[in-house]
C-alpha cells in the first residue's frame, strides 16, 4: 500500500490563513450591527420618558423640545394606508402570476419588471409621486399623508408580489386539482383553497414589506413633508418617525439630537418587532 | 380542465357550467391580468412623466452639458437665452461633480463591502458549524433592517467624529496613491462609501450565500477527495462555479449604493465642488435631490434639474439591475433572482 503524501506545510498554512481571513471578514461584517445597536440604546434610552411618547415636538428654541407622539402615530397612519394599497394589489399580481399567467410571455414580462422595480431607488418613487400627485395638487393639497402612502406602497409592492408568488407556488398542485375535481370553479379554488393555505406566508411577506416601508425617509420627504402637530388628516402634511429623525439630526440643539436617538431607537425596535413576527409567521407557513 | 368532458352537439354538457356561473371566473382572471398590466403601465407612465419634467433642465443647460459640465451653482442661474449665449461660465446645472460623486462613493462601497460580503457568505455556507449558520445569516440580514436615516444618524454623530483621526492616518499613510492625501474634512466621500458598504453588505452576502449553496456537493466532495484542503476546495470548486452569481450580487449592491439617499446626504458634506481626494467633502446625484429639494421647489428650472438628476439615477440603477439580473439568473439556472434579502426564501433557507 502506498502512503498518502501529507499536506505540505505551505498548503496547510494557506488553508489556516484563508479560513482565518474568512472568519475575520464575518466578524467585521457584524461589527457595524453591534455598534449601531449599542449606540442606539446608549444614546436613545436616555431620551425615553413618559413625556417623550405623549407630547408632540413643539419647535421651542429653549426647554424641552417635545416628544415624538405625532411622529409615531403619523408613521402608523401612513404605513397602514400604504399597506392597504400595496398588499391587495401585490397579492393580486402574485395570484395572477401563479394561477393564470404561469410561464406565459406576459407573466414573464410582469415578473421581469417587478424584479427590476425592487432595484429602483426609493427617492425615485418619491419623485414620481411628487410629479404626479403633489405638483398636480391632486385632492386640493400639495403635500399629504396619503401621497406619502402611495409612494411607500410603490416601494412595498414588488416585495409583496415577489413574496406572495413564492408562497403561492408552495401550495401543492394536488390541493388545487382536488378542489377542481370536486367541481369547484376556479375562483372558489383561489379564495377557498389557495389563499387560506398560504395565508401565514402571505402575512409574512406583507409584514416584511411593512418593515421595509416604515423605515423609508426619502419618499416621504417629497410627498408628506413635515408637520409638528398630531393630525388625523391624511390630506395634509404629517409627521413621521423617519422625517422627524432626519430633521432632528440637522438641529444644533443637543436636546433635539437626543430626541433623534430616542426616535431612532423606537423606529428600529418597531421594525425589528415586525421582522420577528414575520419570521415567526413564516415558520408556521412551511407547507408540506 | 373541461377537456376530458365530452360536449353535446349544439349545447353544453351537463357537466359544463352555465355562462352565468362562469362569470366570476372570467372576472377574476381578467381582473388579475388587468392588475398586473396596470403595474407595468404605471411604471411606464412614471418614466414618461419624469422625462417630461426633466426636459426643462436639459433644454436649459443642454443634454450633454448636464453630464459633462462641472458647475452646480444655483446663484449663477440665468434665464435660458442668457445661458445659451454665455457658454460654460454663465450656465449652471452641470452635474459632473454629482455624477462623479455617485461613482466614487459607490466604488468605495464595493471595494470595502463586496470582499467582506463574500467572506461572510463563504464562512456561513462552508466553514461555520452547521448549528450557527442560521443565526449568523439572520444577524447579517439584520443589517438590512436598519433604516438608512438611522445609519445617517450614526454616521453623523459617531462615525465622523470617531474616524477623523483614522481618515487622516489613511490620508497620510497612503498619500502616494492618487486622490489620497491632504487634510481630511470629516464628512467625506470615504465616510459615505463606508456607510454604503455596510448597507449593501446584507444583499450582496445573501445572494452570494444563495449562489454558493447551489454549488453541487459532488464538486466539493471531489475536490476534498483529491486531497484539497478546505480553502483549496473553496478556491477550485466553489468560487469558479459561483463567480457569475456573486458578480450579479455585487452589481445589485452597486444599484443600491447608487440610489441610496438619506444616509449619504447626511455624511457627505454636500459640497457641489468636486472634491480633490476621497477624504474631501462631496455630493452625489441622490444627495443633491434630498438636500436642495426645499429651495428648488419654487423655481421650475431648478426643480427640473433635480428631476433630471433623479432621471439619471433611475436609468443608471435600471441598467445596473438589468445586467445584474442576467448574471444571477445565469448562475442560479433559471431560478428567480433573490433580488431582496427580505424575500421569505432567504430566512427559510438560512434556517434550514
Amino acid at each position: 500500500m502506498t502512503q498518502l503524501a501529507p499536506i505540505s506545510a505551505r498548503r496547510r498554512r494557506t488553508d489556516v490563513a484563508m479560513r482565518g481571513l474568512l472568519g475575520a471578514g464575518t466578524v467585521l461584517a457584524l461589527v457595524p450591527l453591534v455598534l449601531v445597536i449599542y449606540y442606539l440604546f446608549h444614546k436613545g434610552l436616555s431620551a425615553w420618558s413618559k413625556d417623550f411618547f405623549t407630547t408632540d415636538p413643539n419647535g421651542n428654541f429653549l426647554g424641552y423640545p417635545g416628544g415624538i407622539r405625532s411622529a409615531i402615530l403619523g408613521t402608523i397612519e401612513i404605513v397602514a394606508l400604504a399597506t392597504l394599497i400595496s398588499v391587495p394589489i401585490g397579492i393580486g399580481v402574485g395570484l395572477y402570476l401563479t394561477e393564470y399567467g404561469k410561464e406565459s410571455k406576459f407573466a414573464n414580462v410582469v415578473r421581469y419588471f417587478v424584479d427590476v422595480m425592487t432595484g429602483v431607488p426609493s427617492i425615485v418613487f418619491g419623485l414620481f409621486v411628487y410629479i404626479v400627485l403633489v405638483l398636480a395638487r391632486t385632492g386640493g393639497s400639495t403635500f399629504a399623508g396619503w401621497k406619502g402612502a402611495v409612494a411607500l406602497s410603490l416601494l412595498m409592492l414588488p416585495i409583496v408580489v415577489r413574496s406572495s408568488e413564492v408562497v403561492l407556488l408552495l401550495v401543492p398542485g394536488s390541493l388545487r386539482e382536488a378542489a377542481l375535481a370536486l367541481g369547484a370553479p376556479r375562483w372558489r379554488v383561489v379564495t377557498r383553497v389557495v389563499l387560506p393555505t398560504s395565508l401565514s406566508g402571505l402575512v409574512t411577506g406583507a409584514l416584511l414589506a411593512v418593515a421595509r416601508g416604515a423605515g423609508e425617509t426619502a419618499p416621504l420627504l417629497f410627498t408628506v413633508a413635515f408637520a409638528q402637530t398630531l393630525t388625523g388628516n391624511l390630506n395634509g402634511s404629517m409627521n413621521s418617525l423617519p422625517i422627524q429623525i432626519y430633521n432632528d439630526i440637522q438641529s444644533p440643539r443637543a436636546e433635539v439630537v437626543t430626541r433623534a436617538w430616542g426616535a431612532a431607537l423606537t423606529l428600529v425596535l418597531m421594525i425589528l418587532l415586525l421582522n420577528l413576527i414575520a419570521r415567526a409567521a413564516s415558520r408556521r407557513s412551511r407547507l408540506g | 380542465m373541461d377537456a376530458s368532458v365530452s360536449t353535446v352537439q349544439g349545447g353544453r354538457s351537463v357537466l359544463e357550467r352555465s355562462p352565468l356561473h362562469r362569470l366570476p371566473d372570467r372576472v377574476l382572471q381578467w381582473g388579475l391580468s388587468a392588475l398586473a398590466a396596470g403595474v407595468l403601465v404605471l411604471i411606464a407612465y412614471f418614466f414618461i412623466r419624469l422625462i417630461g419634467q426633466s426636459s426643462t433642465a436639459f433644454g436649459h443647460v443642454g443634454f450633454l452639458n448636464f453630464f459633462v459640465r462641472n458647475n452646480w451653482d444655483v446663484s449663477q442661474l440665468q434665464d435660458g437665452a442668457a445661458c445659451a449665449t454665455a457658454g460654460n461660465a454663465g450656465c449652471t446645472f452641470g452635474a459632473w461633480a454629482l455624477l462623479l460623486g455617485t461613482v466614487i462613493t459607490s466604488a468605495i462601497a464595493l471595494v470595502i463591502g463586496v470582499p467582506v460580503a463574500i467572506a461572510t457568505a463563504l464562512f456561513v455556507t462552508e466553514l461555520c458549524p452547521r448549528r450557527f449558520r442560521g443565526a449568523l445569516a439572520i444577524l447579517v440580514d439584520l443589517l438590512a433592517a436598519v433604516p438608512s436615516v438611522v445609519y445617517g444618524l450614526w454616521g453623523v454623530f459617531v462615525l465622523i467624529p470617531d474616524l477623523k483621526g483614522f481618515q487622516q492616518f489613511l490620508a497620510d499613510t497612503f498619500s502616494f496613491l492618487p486622490f489620497v492625501g491632504g487634510t481630511v474634512a470629516g464628512p467625506s466621500y470615504f465616510i459615505a462609501g463606508l456607510i454604503l458598504a455596510i448597507m449593501i453588505l446584507p444583499i450582496v452576502s445573501a445572494i452570494a450565500r444563495e449562489v454558493i449553496s447551489t454549488v453541487p456537493s459532488e464538486h466539493k466532495e471531489a475536490a476534498l477527495a483529491l486531497g484539497a484542503t478546505r480553502w483549496e476546495m473553496i478556491r477550485i470548486a466553489v468560487l469558479p462555479y459561483s463567480r457569475a452569481g456573486i458578480t450579479g450580487g455585487a452589481m445589485l449592491g452597486l444599484g443600491r449604493a447608487i440610489g441610496e439617499t438619506i444616509a449619504v446626504v447626511l455624511v457627505i458634506g454636500n459640497s457641489p465642488k468636486l472634491g480633490e481626494q476621497i477624504f474631501s467633502q462631496g455630493y452625489t446625484l441622490s444627495a443633491v435631490i434630498a438636500n436642495e429639494f426645499g429651495e428648488a421647489a419654487s423655481t421650475p428650472v431648478y426643480r427640473s434639474a433635480l428631476f433630471a438628476a433623479g432621471l439619471v439615477l433611475f436609468v443608471l440603477t435600471l441598467l445596473v439591475n438589468i445586467i445584474a439580473r442576467r448574471y444571477v439568473v445565469r448562475s442560479t439556472a433559471g431560478k428567480r433572482m433573490a433580488a431582496d434579502v427580505v424575500a421569505p426564501e432567504a430566512p427559510a433557507g438560512a434556517a434550514a
